[in-house]
């Protein structure tokens, strides 16, 4: 205990001395006759929250972190409540975070965050995407995290599907009709519903209706485009994909178990969430890009970056361990070890396990395909991203689980919606042009 | 020790102690009170004011906002149904049962004890580890399932926690629920009835009364506090049934707990969240007033 506290100390004299100096970076580093000087860091992080991927994150890829770093993950609730308590305390132990997207959006509004500006420009050469340097600005003007890895949602399918394929259609180009068409074949060739979709509490439902489905049919990421007769349409034929689907779909999570279980033959799903499934049974499973709707093949990349919050205990560890992140080597290790993909231009290499490589393929294709509509997650929107879910969530549970009429519905929840974007006065996203001022519900 | 007691008196009355002791002597309970006081103070109380002044909150300022988006919610009525239709299933469900095996307890039964120790065992089981139990019962391929299969009824199996099946669902969590804290109900009432003299059954029975109407005029009458705790504890306990119900049937069964705690959680929105838990305190002290309203027991009973 007075040992720890030693080090403490010595760290944070290091650190003022160092950020004195203004060579916060290299001191640290050349500080290499005193192990002390850089200290271990706290890395607080709202991914690979499971005992077995937290394990990976910290034996495989942080084992050879330039500094000591102490891994923990935690749930989105506790993880939010901890960053804020810190800061609200003054008292900060964390100094690196890690999470998705929308989980920086409350810290940042809430000024927790550093600016990482400086950081990015360092890493210029990592080859981030575009849309990631621009997300990471949060609709402001300065970077909040450095791009860490990333994932999307993409369809499972059981090879025992695939002789009911509908005719004439192409498993790498499904659209909605004939996802329909494919369920209602197993249906009666098997007498079983065997679509899936992850509609439990923990389940990730609401990112099919804001990444998939709304752009795909209305063309829009779900708010301008919420209650259009598109709109309409699209729940009709939402639910008629639902009623052929496993009933449990209101129930389940995580996609790879029923999949695995062969509950479900046909599932969509976050890439990491359908990974051990892929990883067990690489010869019984294909995994290809989600459908495709009148407006394109909607999809949603979802992005995790890492960032410092103000008042981190060693803010040059962190950026040590960042810089040490987004290396190729640690973007490939993560990428075999957890199936999150590279954030960089990191060369996926040829060698990787077959589930890997499934999953790899499914992404790029998607990614690829010439009527591919990227849909980004909700920006701007900070603590409310839980109730703009919520709106999308209500609306699936009214029309399809209630057999609500669907335009008094959309009618009703699009005022929420409208309610939450006034309230933040969040702009629209892509695929939606940039509004002046809230996005409205059209 | 009568005496000594009343020799202290008599003393205090001839020569009035010094004001300090007297003192002392006054303030002593109130002394021992003091810490319960301020746990109650600094662990209820005052988070209650808290959740309080949360609820009638928006970014600072006060405002109605919280309490009205809880209201309007689309899961706000079917929320405050299925708790109050829990509640009025499980808890009479409860006392009946923790009343006839209480009984069984007391009468003297060769292995009471052991039933004691096989019936109290939910009481040292988490809510949500009973929820797990009663999942791997109820599932598509649980127990029950294989039970009904094993009987030639019914081979595909029933998905009774479909939200296809709300009847079904329901009565699960019914089940699940009254099994969980049944053991709690007991204990109550057991401890009650052991504190009754026999002489009052064995009166009633030399007046010829038949076992029925020993419980119903001497037992029941008897055992009237007791019920008062029980039920006014399980009611509550009743109001914020949560972990079982997540665990069996996630979110197609919105109760009112675990609005509270996916506005907090999942929703972020900590106002909501208070402006349920505000409900749930309104429900519960309704409801502790009725109790003690409708089983008052008065003094001379008591005698």
């Amino acid at each position: 205990m007075r040992r720890s506290v030693a080090h403490a100390l010595v760290a944070s004299s290091v650190l003022l001395i160092a950020c004195g100096m203004s060579t916060s970076g290299p001191a640290a580093k050349d500080g290499a006759g005193q192990p002390a000087a850089s200290g271990p860091i706290v890395f607080f992080s709202s991914q690979f929250k499971p005992v077995e991927e937290a394990e990976k994150m910290r034996q495989v890829i942080l084992a050879d972190a330039p500094v000591q770093t102490e891994y923990i993950p935690e749930d989105p609730g506790p993880f939010n409540d901890r960053v804020t308590a810190e800061q609200q305390a003054g008292r900060v132990t964390v100094s690196l975070i890690g999470g998705l997207h929308g989980d920086f959006a409350p810290f940042v509004q809430a000024n927790q965050m550093e600016d990482l500006t400086g950081v990015m420009q360092k890493l210029g050469d990592r080859g981030f995407p575009k849309t990631f340097v621009d997300l990471s600005k949060l609709g402001g003007d300065k970077h909040y995290y450095v791009p860490w890895m990333q994932a999307t949602y993409v369809l499972a399918v059981n090879k025992k599907a695939l002789q009911y394929l509908p005719q004439g259609a192409d498993v790498n180009a499904l659209t909605y009709a004939q996802l329909r068409e494919w369920g209602s074949n197993i249906q009666q060739g098997t007498g079983q519903r065997r679509l899936g979709f992850p509609g439990g509490p923990k389940g990730l439902l609401h990112r099919f209706f804001q990444g998939y489905l709304y752009p795909s049919y209305t063309g829009s990421a779900g708010v301008v485009g919420f209650k259009e007769p598109e709109a309409v349409q699209m729940w009709q034929e939402f639910k008629a994909i639902w009623e052929l689907s496993n009933p449990q779909s209101a129930n389940y999570e995580f996609m790879q178990e029923p999949m695995l279980a062969e509950e479900v033959w046909i599932a969509w799903d976050h890439t990491a969430r359908l990974i051990n499934a892929a990883r067990e049974r690489p010869n019984d499973m294909l995994l290809v890009p989600a459908p495709a709707g009148p407006k394109g093949r909607g999809f949603m990349p979802v992005i995790a970056g890492l960032g410092i919050p103000k008042g981190a205990p060693n803010r040059a560890g962190a950026e040590q361990v960042i810089e040490y992140l987004t290396q190729p080597k640690q973007q490939v290790a993560t990428l075999r070890e957890l199936a999150f993909f590279p954030a960089t231009n990191a060369q996926i290499p040829e060698d990787l396990s077959p589930g890997i490589r499934l999953e790899a393929d499914a992404v790029a294709k998607q990614a690829a395909a010439g009527d591919a509509l990227p849909s980004l997650l909700p920006i701007g929107l900070g603590g409310k991203n839980g109730e703009l879910n919520k709106v999308y969530l209500d609306t699936f549970n009214l029309i399809v689980l209630r057999n609500q009429p669907i335009q008094q519905v959309l009618d009703e929840q699009g005022k929420i919606l409208q309610g939450i974007m006034d309230e933040t006065k969040a702009g629209c996203w892509p695929p939606d042009p940039p509004s002046d001022g809230p996005c409205k519900v059209r | 020790m009568q005496r000594q007691v009343a020799l202290e008196r008599d003393t205090a009355l001839d020569a009035p102690a010094p004001p300090a002791r007297g003192r002392r002597t006054v303030l002593t309970p109130y002394y021992l009170l003091a810490p319960t006081l301020l746990f109650l103070a600094v662990f209820f109380a005052w988070p209650m004011f808290q959740a309080l002044i949360l609820a009638v909150q928006d970014n600072g300022r006060f405002s109605l906002g919280p309490l009205q988006r809880m209201a309007d919610d689309v899961l706000f009525w079917e929320a405050i149904r299925n708790t109050i239709l829990l509640t009025l299933i499980v808890v009479p469900a409860q006392v009946v049962l923790a009343l006839i095996m209480s009984l069984l307890l007391v009468s003297g039964l060769r292995g009471a004890g052991l039933f004691l120790y096989a019936w109290a065992i939910p009481l040292g089981i988490s809510d949500l580890a009973a929820g797990v139990v009663w999942l791997s019962i109820f599932n598509d391929r649980g127990y029950l399932n294989s039970a009904l299969a094993g009987l030639g009824l019914g081979q595909t199996g029933f998905s009774f926690l479909s939200y296809e099946h709300p009847v079904s669902m329901f009565l699960a969590v019914a089940v699940a629920e009254t099994w969980r804290a049944t053991a709690l109900v007991m204990v109550i009432l057991l401890a009650g009835l052991q504190v009754i003299p026999k002489d009052y059954a064995e009166a009633a029975e030399v007046f010829g009364a038949t076992t029925w109407q020993r419980i119903r005029h001497v037992t029941l009458p008897m055992l009237r506090p007791s019920l008062q705790v029980a039920l006014i504890i399980r009611t509550i306990l009743a109001f914020q049934a949560f972990a079982v119900v997540v665990a069996l049937v996630g979110r197609n069964l919105p109760v009112m707990a675990e609005e509270a705690y996916r506005w907090y959680g999942d929703l972020r929105n900590p106002s909501v969240a208070a402006a349920w838990a505000l409900l749930i305190m309104v429900f519960s002290l309704v409801n502790t007033v009725i109790y003690l309203r409708a089983l008052r027991v008065r003094d001379e009973q008591l005698a």
